[in-house]
C-alpha cells in the first residue's frame, strides 16, 4: 500500500467530512472545520502509517476540530480528554447510495435544530458522549442535557417521518 | 479515484478553498492543474523549487500524480495558483509568442546520465533539430545515443524541455512520449512561427 496523492484523499473523503460537520455545527462553521480538519490531515499525512483506515483519522480530526470551534465560539471551555471512539454511522463509503441521501437528511435535520439540542443530540448520540460530559462541555447540567436530547431526538423524528 | 458525491458545488468550492488556504500556509509539496493545448489536456506540476513535471493526457495523470507522491511528497493538491506563470508561458508558446521558457524547473524526478542529457535539451534552439547522436556527442558520450534516447523518452518536462527536437540522424521523426502526432505539432509550431 503507497500513499494516494492528497489531493484523491480529499475527493474521495471530503463529503464524508462535510457531512460529520454539518450534525454538529451550523453550515457556516461546517465550512471553517472542514477546511480546518483538511489542513491538519494535510500538514500530517506523509507520516500517517500506509494501511492506517485514511476515513477514520478524518473523521476523528473532524470532530476535535468542530469540538474546538465550538469552544472558541464562546462556551464554556472544557478539556475533552480524548475523543469517544464510536465509528461514525455517517457517511460510510459503502453504504448504498439510497442509505447516503438518507444520512445527509438526517444530517440536514440534525443541523436545523435549536443549537441545545442539535448539541445535545450530536455529542450524546453521534458522537457517543455521556450526558455529564456533553454537559461538562456545552455547560449546564446533565439532566437539561438528557432533556435537551430527548426534545431533539421527538423533533427528528417529526422531520423525518413529514418528509417521508 | 473520484467520489464526488452529491453536495458536488460546496465540494468544489470548499477544495478550492482548501488550495489557497493550504499555499497560504506552505502546506502543499506539489500544486498541479491541468491546462489545454493543441496537443491536448497537459497536466503541470510544481515542486516549492520549480516546474517538476509536464505530462500528457496519454500517460495517464492518476499515475503520474500517484508517481510524484511517491517520488517527491503525498501533499499532492489540485493547486492552480502556483501554476499561473507556466500555465502563461505554455500559452504564449503554443500561440507562437514565446521560443524560450523563463521557469524555475526541478528535475526532481530523473537522475544520472539522463538529467544531464535533459539538462542539455534547452540548448536545442527553437526551431532547430538535433540528432540523437549529436546530443550524445555534446554530452561527453558519444557512443551512448541508445541512452539519450531513453533519456528523451523519460524526460518529466516535455515541451518546456525540448526533447521534441530531438530526431534520428536520417531525419524521421523518433518516438515522443507524447505521441509521434504531438511531435509533429510541436515541430511545425516552431516551423512556422
Amino acid at each position: 500500500m503507497v500513499l494516494l496523492p492528497f489531493d484523491a484523499v480529499v475527493r474521495e473523503h471530503g463529503a464524508v467530512v462535510l457531512r460529520v460537520c454539518r450534525s454538529m455545527l451550523a453550515v457556516h462553521d461546517a465550512d471553517d472545520a472542514w477546511s480546518e480538519t483538511f489542513l491538519s490531515a494535510l500538514d500530517a499525512y506523509p507520516s500517517l502509517p500506509h494501511d492506517a483506515n485514511v476515513e477514520a483519522w478524518l473523521v476523528t480530526i473532524a470532530r476535535r476540530k468542530c469540538i474546538d470551534l465550538i469552544r472558541a465560539s464562546g462556551r464554556r471551555a472544557v478539556t475533552v480528554e480524548r475523543m469517544p471512539e464510536t465509528a461514525s454511522v455517517l457517511g460510510l463509503p459503502e453504504e448504498s447510495a439510497e442509505r447516503s441521501a438518507s444520512a445527509d437528511r438526517v444530517a440536514r435535520a440534525v443541523s436545523a435544530l435549536p443549537p441545545r439540542q442539535r448539541q445535545a443530540v450530536t455529542y450524546h448520540h453521534l458522537g457517543g458522549l455521556k450526558y455529564q460530559e456533553v454537559a461538562d462541555l456545552v455547560g449546564g447540567s446533565a439532566d437539561a442535557v438528557r432533556r435537551a436530547a430527548a426534545d431533539g431526538i421527538r423533533a427528528l423524528r417529526k422531520t423525518m417521518e413529514a418528509e417521508r | 479515484m473520484t467520489a464526488t458525491n452529491k453536495p458536488d458545488g460546496d465540494l468544489a468550492r470548499l477544495h478550492e478553498r482548501l488550495a489557497h488556504d493550504a499555499e497560504t500556509r506552505a502546506l502543499i509539496d506539489v500544486a498541479y492543474r491541468t491546462i489545454d493545448s493543441p496537443v491536448g489536456p497537459l497536466l503541470v506540476a510544481a515542486s516549492r523549487h520549480g516546474l517538476v513535471r509536464v505530462a500528457y493526457q496519454s500517460e495517464g495523470f492518476d499515475g503520474v500524480l500517484q508517481t510524484m507522491a511517491d517520488r517527491i511528497s503525498p501533499r499532492v493538491l489540485h493547486a492552480p495558483a502556483r501554476l499561473d506563470g507556466a500555465a502563461r508561458e505554455l500559452d504564449e508558446y503554443f500561440s507562437g509568442r514565446r521560443t524560450s521558457f523563463d521557469l524555475p524547473l526541478d528535475f526532481a524526478l530523473t537522475r544520472g546520465f539522463r538529467a544531464e542529457v535533459q539538462r542539455l535539451l534547452p540548448t536545442i534552439a527553437y526551431g532547430d533539430t538535433a540528432s540523437y547522436a549529436e546530443l550524445a556527442r555534446a554530452a561527453g558520450r558519444p557512443r551512448a545515443f541508445r541512452a539519450v534516447g531513453s533519456a528523451c523518452a523519460t524526460n518529466p518536462l516535455p515541451v518546456v524541455v525540448p526533447c521534441h527536437r530531438v530526431l534520428r540522424a536520417d531525419g524521421t521523426l523518433g518516438g515522443y512520449v507524447g505521441g509521434v502526432e504531438a511531435k509533429r505539432t510541436l515541430l511545425d509550431l516552431e516551423a512556422s512561427s
